[in-house]
């Protein structure tokens, strides 16, 4: 049994019932390490969205297990009170595109989601440089979201999505905006960030450039998952 | 913890606060109309206050003198002055008209006072410059508001007037400065008729057979002599010993003399209430009508700045925000533009609207206090439909899929 990571078990979806309901997830199993970065891919319509969203407590399956860390999650249904508390506190979220919010500096971007779990100031801005010193963008600290360039933003929001030390990130097509260099790079970070801080990381992608790098992935069709072997193919 | 709402306005604070300052001209204009209001009634206490009178003893059944017209006979002072109770009568005349002054003519309340001494009933009471009429004809006191300076020569009627005097806030309860002229003058300016009229007028006696009978001698003479001559005033001001109640005093005149009196408190009534009410009506429709568009206009603004903001707002949401930040957020924005608006108002209203606005703007700070009260109130209420707004955002949103 694993002390960290996520592990999901017969995760169903239905949209809708009677005749026009549709299964987006038909049992879905998934096992993440900590310290692993494994790809779920799929085709458009497949079920990845739709798993995503389970996995980020956002919307409710219908059936299935989901054992977060040692805490089971969801058991046919949620076992947890406040699902936002269990996002901000558990649950590190990249998206496709940063989103930083901007109106707020690099590291007010980044030290607000332990403000809202009730951590200090000073104690999350200093996670936050920690976290910009290992994803190189310290420079960047005062720096409004609009003065950055595409790479920077994305560092950042990695930054965004491990400050509260999730056992679990969730990344939705991180590369998808970045040429093949920058896309590497990112994957490498991911990678890096994932092994210092024991964290297991999903990322969502169809993206055939860092497709390679997985040792693990996931393939999603018609709501059922395969797992098959990566190449894990080294970076340059 | 940061403060979201204050950093999205220093993020963008130029369109922030040229947003305020044009929400703030709106409220300007709504502190202005509840001054127009506050002014009138102001000048309508103005002219009680400055009549000097306890009661006005006016024509049976009438508002008069300033609601509707009134005459009594000139002499009927003679017969309140020695009721038990009263210390002081005066008759008095009010004439609102166009005074002409050179090549100008100004609006004005010309009252006819009688003469006397300072203190008497109808009398300004005090003086900005020169002295107060003594002579029994052809002088005059006038309001500074007039412009008219000392020595001006007025034109009131067909008779010229020096102005040997100048008062300050004697006006009338519409706002219009007063001109005081001896009561002699004021009763002649009142009924005086163009030289034609008169000749028209004792043409038309002669020929009436009536007036005109050979075997009565002198009797065309006297009736044209009545026709020429005004025994009329609009009212007599009364003061009242010290211990004695107005409204007993009020009594016995109604009683023995069989005239309407008004104590102040009445007299008050039929001016703010009868008077000045439909402006009143109106300006409350105003304030009515600018506060609704204020509310529209602030729930607008917030609620398309919310819209903006709709991927933040997911993303916040998605990340473990609660619904009281997101809700702060909103509400805190909403309540500072509101306070950049009351402050920009307060500015306009009390610097650029009251001082050019051609009626007394009367601008008291319990109405800054309760506007300021109804901006928040206002702003907060304005902020419900961007709150629903922000709430409804499904967080699924920042996820896309």
């Amino acid at each position: 049994m694993l002390a960290k990571g996520i592990r999901i078990e017969g995760l169903k979806k239905r949209y809708g019932s009677g005749d026009t309901a549709v299964d987006a997830l038909r049992g879905v199993d998934m096992q993440v390490d900590p310290g692993e970065v494994v790809g779920l891919v799929g085709p458009s319509g497949s079920g990845k969205s739709t798993l995503l969203k389970c996995l980020g407590a956002v919307i409710e399956p219908t059936a299935g297990r989901m054992i977060l860390g040692d805490t089971t999650i969801y058991d046919n249904g949620w076992k947890v009170n406040d699902l936002r508390a269990l996002r901000r506190d558990k649950i590190g979220f990249i998206f496709q595109a940063p989103y930083l919010i901007p109106f707020l500096d690099v590291t007010d971007n980044v030290a607000l989601l332990p403000m809202l779990a009730g951590v200090a100031n000073g104690e999350a801005r200093q996670r936050a440089r920690e976290l910009f010193q290992a994803l190189d963008v310290e420079h960047r600290a005062k720096a409004m979201p609009s003065q950055l360039s595409g790479g920077e933003q994305q560092r950042v929001a990695i930054a965004r999505g491990l400050i509260n030390r999730p056992p679990v990130i969730l990344a939705d097509e991180p590369t998808a905006p970045l040429d093949s260099t920058r896309a590497l790079a990112v994957i490498r970070i991911l990678n890096d960030m994932a092994r210092k801080f024991e964290t297991a990381i999903i990322i969502v992608t169809h993206d055939e450039k860092i497709i390679p790098t997985f040792k693990r992935i996931y393939h999603i069709r018609d709501g059922v998952t395969y797992e098959e072997a990566g190449e894990g193919r080294a970076f340059e | 913890m940061i403060s979201l709402a204050g950093r999205d306005i220093m993020h963008a604070w130029g369109k922030f606060v040229f947003t305020g300052m044009g929400l703030g001209l709106l409220i300007g204009v709504t502190l202005s109309m509840a001054g127009i209001y506050r002014g009138m009634v102001d000048d309508a206490k103005a002219l009680l206050d400055n009549s000097g009178a306890d009661l006005w003893v006016v024509q049976k059944d009438t508002l008069g003198p300033y609601a509707e017209p009134s005459s009594i006979y000139d002499d009927t002072w003679r017969a309140i002055r020695g009721m038990p109770g009263v210390a002081r009568t005066a008759n008095v005349t009010y004439l609102t008209m166009q005074v002409r002054q050179g090549d100008r003519d100004v609006r004005t309340m010309v009252t006819g006072v009688t003469a006397g001494e300072s203190g008497t009933p109808g009398w300004p009471p005090y003086l900005v410059a020169g002295r107060q009429i003594t002579r029994g004809h052809y002088e005059a006191v006038a309001d500074i508001a007039t412009k008219f300076k000392l020595g001006d020569r007025l034109q009131i009627r067909r008779n010229h007037y020096t102005v040997v005097g100048l008062t300050r806030r004697m006006v009338s309860s519409g706002g219009d400065p007063m001109v005081f002229i001896p009561l002699k003058d004021a009763q002649e300016a009142q009924f005086l008729k163009d030289n034609d009229a008169i000749h028209q007028q004792r043409r038309r006696t002669a020929a009436n057979p009536s007036f005109n009978r050979p075997q009565v001698p002198g009797l065309l003479d006297s009736v044209i002599a009545s026709q020429s001559t005004n025994p009329y005033v609009n009212a007599v001001l009364v003061q009242i010993e010290p211990g004695h109640s107005p409204d007993l005093v009020a009594e016995s005149i109604r009683r023995w003399k069989r005239l309407t009196v008004y104590t102040r408190s009445q007299m008050e009534e039929i001016l703010v209430g009868k008077l000045i009410a439909t402006s009143a009506k109106q300006i409350a429709m105003f304030l009515v009508i600018l506060s609704v568009v204020s509310s529209a206009i602030v729930a607008f603004i917030i609620y398309t700045l919310t819209l903006g903001k709709i991927r933040e707002i997911a993303v916040l949401k998605l990340i473990g925000t609660k619904n009281r930040t997101i809700v702060g957020l909103i509400m805190q924005q909403s309540i500072a533009l509101g306070l950049i608006g009351f402050v920009v108002g307060k500015i306009t209203a009390t610097l650029l609207m009251a001082p050019i606005f051609p009626k007394y703007v009367l601008l008291e700070p319990l109405d800054s206090v309760i506007g300021f009260v109804a901006v928040v109130v206002i702003c907060i209420l304005a902020s419900i439909i961007a709150i629903r707004a922000a709430l409804k955002v499904d967080p699924a949103e920042a996820i896309g899929g």
